[in-house]
């Protein structure tokens, strides 16, 4: 299904550079954009997490969301993933507006997402977290489940569940609990459940985090094989190295503003982003922003 | 480590009951309830069951003098219940004492029952709140107003009346929930055990200023004693319960269950050590009322307000102005971040066990003024308190004291139009609609509650 | 003492209607807890409008048992949903405190003035359920030697057993399909969930429901086998005997709450009926007989808390299954 996973920063892609050619400035436009944002907002307190006037994400990329501590990379993935409520602003999903929609139908409408601290349910199988992730089953409703009309799907999904863990390498691991997973093993279970609800854009929240750096050229070769076929990824990291590597596009957040736009050599000679990523202090303004109650 | 909890939580409940322990009888006998319907006059044929818990004991019919009787098998507390079916048409059963009545039965003891019936539409009305509910017979009549509204007076000035009642209550559950908000901010944790410490409180005064034992002092001092043991209680449950159990990284759900076992063992111990009747401070039971104009209070209430209102600004401004205020209202904020900037989160928490548990008797010394003291008293409170720190912003002190105002104020004026005993209702209706509004409360800040 | 009449009213217990009927409601409780991971601290509250939605429909209304039990579960669906909506889409804690107070407040209602056309007041409801024991096929109580039935008894224990079986049948079948795997999903980490597209509100409320069902039928149960309801025998007291119950059992357990209930039943009367003894013949080192039911709450206070501290798994539990974490 992939390349081998090691070639991740190979140079000479097999897919057209499909963001070849878009002008290095915050907000600018994409030819054929899948995420669209405009004006997301979001204070806490009276501080602003998010403040974000133009963003769009190009089909078939990966783009990569940084900036330093506190800068609101989190805050816009929940935001943009319905699992929290912007104070403004709207964004639309393959031309389809996400406003005000709760997580699970964001997940629906194709756009899933992994979190930062791996959610790998630990107390059940990796298979169950597997077939947890598939959609539209019959048997997840309540009297669909009592009455076992459930069990043709359960053995495609079962079918589909083990091909996808296998191009993961945990299909040894299936009836394992989650729980017993190496920390790679778990963010790699991780975005195989994301790919078992056959998203069209998977958002990766710090992939990277927690990784034995052994793991972390595996994990970035999953990441590339995902764009190679055909799926858009947006991730959110903070190590440098690794994302220029990966990256076809880069968004540069600082205090909830998005303070440049490019490819890696783009942001690689950017004084603005140089500047912020030295000069930010290291505080978290969301969680700092009680102190006077 | 183990070991010691348990060897501590046995050490109380023990010290507890050895303390307190009531005499028992020593006459050996047969027990049994009894009792006559003579009023208006006797009646035959009315049946009468007896019930342990939900187990039918015996059964008795009236005989031609309204006599009756139920052989028991041990003393206990039993059910009585008058079977209104059997009740001639003439008759309905008078309410007060009702049809059912829940009775203590000593060792050799002839228990008389009195059940009364009266011609329908004498009987007297049930919803008048009274305060006379201090004989044992009386069934638990939880949540009846204090404010004793007199349905004579006009409206106009019952508003008044039950406006300034709920004030006294409002800050009243004010300082008692104060300690409530705090405990959670500090460890994201519910004490369901609060209103248990707010009864302990108030018993606490109750046995210095009644017992003979410790010389029967006035409520002041007694009331202090009860504070100061009141804010030991809760020094000793953080330190030897809560503190042990978060080292061992026990989640917060598993403490949420212990503190509700803990809140069930706390009561219990407080009514076989106290027993199960109303009781009231012998002091400021009788009072002149104090009137300014169409505003009327008795310098029991009074003194109440003021002092729950000095000791809410006191712990203001101790909250805004000391180091350990400071530290407490950090560390209910954001206790990682506290922990990482140098504050002793554990000090801090302890301290606030410490006040809460303090504040929470002094709130039980003044609900039993206010009322009298009861072992259900704290429970019915914490629904009110609950009720006054999710409107004012869970975690939050000065949110605790707002809730706790207008619920207070809420709950006693909706006793002018409805029965005092659902006046927990309104305060938890409130509490529902703040939840769908607004689940921070009004002083919480916007954050993930969900 | 008797140790042998001691010993077979503790066992008569632990099979008897009563204990039926409390593994009812904890198998709710269970549903709620065990699977879920919601606090329910009112499950006594889905009981109290369960009794009274039989006792109600028969007396006032003139309607038949069968139909009673049709309003208890219509009773639970609106209580859950009461209870469900403003509360679960917040943090755990809230329906902890929602439950706690709700299911009090439900007992005030019932007890007030105001409704006692319908519900009697504190009065309650008699002679609703004389259907019932027209019904009981069994004449002749059942001796087994150490234990004895009433007829009465054995009707009650053929209908509360039987619902016992049904609800854990359903239970089994719910847990072990895909529903139960996204319930458990949500036990473990809502947020992951939502993030695979379930909507976790829905499950959660769907979980309130049947569980609180569950209670409500237990309640229906009580009516019957008193033949009368009051508000005041649904005191919270029941809901922390639940949990007791369930833990002691192991959550998260298809059998737990049955065996929990049974285990619990059968201590809490050989613990009675000791104490009894022992007070008869003077040998009650600190309180007389009147404190021992006092004492049994308080017991039951003491089992909650040692329970999670030493066992959280309970009898049947896995003590990894237990550690469920607030959301």
């Amino acid at each position: 299904m992939s390349s081998d996973p090691t070639d991740a920063a190979a140079p000479d892609r097999p897919v057209p550079d499909r963001s070849a050619g878009i002008e290095p400035v915050p907000g600018v436009a994409k030819p054929d954009p899948i995420l669209r944002a405009d004006g997301i907002r979001r204070s806490f307190g009276g501080l602003t997490a998010v403040d974000v006037d133009h963003l769009e994400v190009q089909r078939g990329t990966i783009t990569a969301l940084i900036g330093p501590n506190g800068a609101g990379k989190s805050t816009l993935f929940n935001l943009l993933t319905g699992f929290d409520r912007v104070d403004s602003g709207q964004w639309t999903y393959e031309g389809r507006s996400l406003q005000g929609l709760a997580g699970h139908q964001v997940a629906r409408r194709g756009m899933v997402r992994t979190f930062q601290l791996t959610k790998a349910l630990t107390r059940m199988t990796v298979m169950d977290n597997m077939l947890l992730a598939a959609q539209g089953q019959v048997g997840e409703k309540m009297l669909g489940g009592l009455l076992r009309l459930w069990t043709t799907q359960e053995a495609a999904n079962r079918k589909r569940a083990i091909e996808l863990l296998e191009r993961f390498k945990l299909d040894t691991k299936r009836d394992e609990m989650a729980g017993s997973l190496s920390g790679g093993q778990r963010k790699l279970l991780e975005m195989a459940r994301a790919l078992m609800v056959q998203p069209g854009m998977v958002m990766l929240d710090e992939p990277m985090a927690g990784v034995n750096p052994a793991l972390v050229q595996s994990l970035l070769g999953h990441i590339t094989a995902l764009r190679d076929d055909g799926m858009t990824v947006l991730f959110v990291e903070h190590d440098m190295d690794v994302i220029m590597g990966i990256s076809d596009w880069i968004v540069v957040l600082a205090e909830g503003k998005i303070i440049a736009e490019g490819c890696p050599d783009d942001i690689r000679s950017n004084t603005q982003v140089i500047d912020a990523y030295l000069g930010a202090s290291h505080d978290d303004p969301a969680a700092a922003t009680g102190e006077d109650r | 480590m183990r070991r010691r909890l348990v060897t501590v939580l046995l050490a109380v409940v023990a010290a507890i009951l050895a303390s307190t322990a009531p005499a028992v009888a020593d006459d050996q006998g047969g027990v049994n309830v009894n009792g006559q319907i003579r009023q208006p006059e006797e009646v035959e044929g009315i049946d009468i069951t007896v019930f342990k818990g939900d187990e039918e004991i015996g059964k008795a019919t009236t005989d031609p003098a309204g006599k009756w009787d139920v052989e028991l098998p041990e003393p206990g507390d039993y059910r009585v219940v008058l079977d209104q079916k059997s009740v001639p048409k003439e008759f309905v059963v008078d309410d007060p004492p009702g049809h059912e009545l829940e009775v203590k039965v000593r060792e050799g003891q002839q228990r008389t029952v009195v059940f009364r019936l009266a011609p329908p539409g004498e009987q007297e009305s049930e919803a008048s709140p009274s305060e006379s509910k201090d004989d044992e017979a009386s069934p638990d009549d939880e949540g009846d107003a204090a404010g004793g509204i007199d349905s004579s007076t006009p409206f106009s000035s019952q508003v008044v009346q039950a406006t300034i009642a709920g004030i006294v209550f409002g800050l009243i559950i004010a300082v008692s929930s104060i300690g409530l908000s705090l405990i959670f901010g500090t460890t994201k944790m519910i004490n369901f055990a609060h209103g248990d410490m707010v009864t302990f409180g108030a018993m606490m005064a109750l046995m210095f200023s009644t017992s003979a034992t410790f010389g029967a002092m006035s409520l002041v001092p007694a009331a202090l004693l009860a504070v100061i043991l009141g804010g030991l209680l809760g020094l000793g449950l953080e330190r030897f319960v809560w503190r042990p159990l978060r080292k061992r990284n026990v989640a917060l759900i598993q403490m949420f269950i212990v503190s509700i076992g803990a809140s069930l063992l706390l009561r219990h111990v407080l009514l076989i050590s106290f027993g199960a009747q109303r009781n009231k401070y012998a002091d400021f039971r009788i009072q002149e009322l104090l009137t300014l104009g169409p505003v009327s209070i008795s310098p029991r209430n009074l003194s109440i307000a003021l002092l729950a209102i000095a000791v809410l600004v006191a712990v203001g401004l101790m909250l805004q102005f000391t180091r350990i205020g400071k530290a407490m209202r950090a560390v209910a904020d954001n206790r990682d971040l506290s922990e990482s900037s140098g504050i002793d989160v554990d000090r801090v928490t302890l301290y606030v066990w410490g006040m809460g548990g303090a504040l929470a008797a002094l709130g039980g010394v003044f609900y039993g003024l206010y009322e009298s003291v009861h072992w259900q008293m704290g429970f019915h409170l914490l629904l009110l308190m609950f009720a006054g720190v999710i409107l004012g912003g869970l975690g939050t002190a000065y949110g605790a004291m707002a809730g706790g105002v207008v619920i207070g104020l809420v709950a006693t004026l909706s006793t002018l139009w409805f029965p005092a005993q659902l006046m927990v209702a309104f305060a938890l209706a409130i509490m529902i609609i703040v939840l769908l509004v607004r689940p921070q409360g009004i002083m919480g800040r916007r954050e993930r509650v969900g | 003492m008797d140790f042998l009449s001691i010993f077979s009213a503790a066992l008569g217990s632990a099979i008897g209607p009563i204990a039926a009927i409390y593994a009812l409601a904890a198998i709710g409780l269970n549903m709620h807890f065990g699977y879920t991971g919601l606090l329910n601290f009112g499950q006594v509250g889905f009981m109290l409008v369960g009794a009274y939605g039989v006792a109600v429909s028969v007396l006032t209304f003139g309607l038949p048992i069968w139909a009673g039990f049709l309003a208890s579960i219509a009773c639970a669906i609106v209580l859950a949903l009461l209870l469900g909506i403003p509360t679960l889409r917040l943090r755990a804690d809230y329906l902890a405190i929602c439950t706690i107070g709700v299911a009090e407040v439900v007992r005030l209602i019932y007890r007030a003035p105001v409704a006692r056309d319908l519900t009697g007041g504190v009065y309650g409801r008699q002679g609703f359920a004389d259907g019932f024991d027209d019904a009981n096929p069994f004449t002749d109580g059942l001796d087994l030697g150490i234990v004895s039935f009433r007829a009465s008894d054995l009707w009650v224990m053929v209908w509360a057993w039987g619902l016992v079986g049904l609800a854990t049948l359903v239970m089994w079948l719910l847990m072990h399909s895909p529903w139960g795997r996204v319930i458990k999903g949500i036990r473990e980490d809502e947020e992951a969930v939502r993030s695979l597209g379930k909507n976790v509100f829905l499950y959660k409320m769907q979980s309130l429901v049947l569980g609180g069902v569950f209670g409500a039928l237990a309640g229906a149960l009580i009516g019957l086998n008193q033949q009368t309801v009051t508000p005041d025998q649904f005191m919270p007291q029941v809901t922390f005997y639940l949990w007791a119950m369930l833990l002691l059992g192991g959550a998260g357990r298809t059998l737990g709450p049955i065996i929990g209930s049974m285990a619990m039943w059968f201590l809490l009367t050989l613990f009675d009926e000791i104490l009894r003894g022992l007070d008869s013949i003077d040998m009650l080192p600190f309180f007389g007989g009147p404190e021992v039911g006092a004492m049994r709450h308080a017991i039951v206070g003491l089992v909650l808390v040692l329970l999670i501290i030493y066992r959280p798994q309970g009898i049947v539990g896995d003590r990894k299954e237990m550690l469920v974490n607030v959301k």
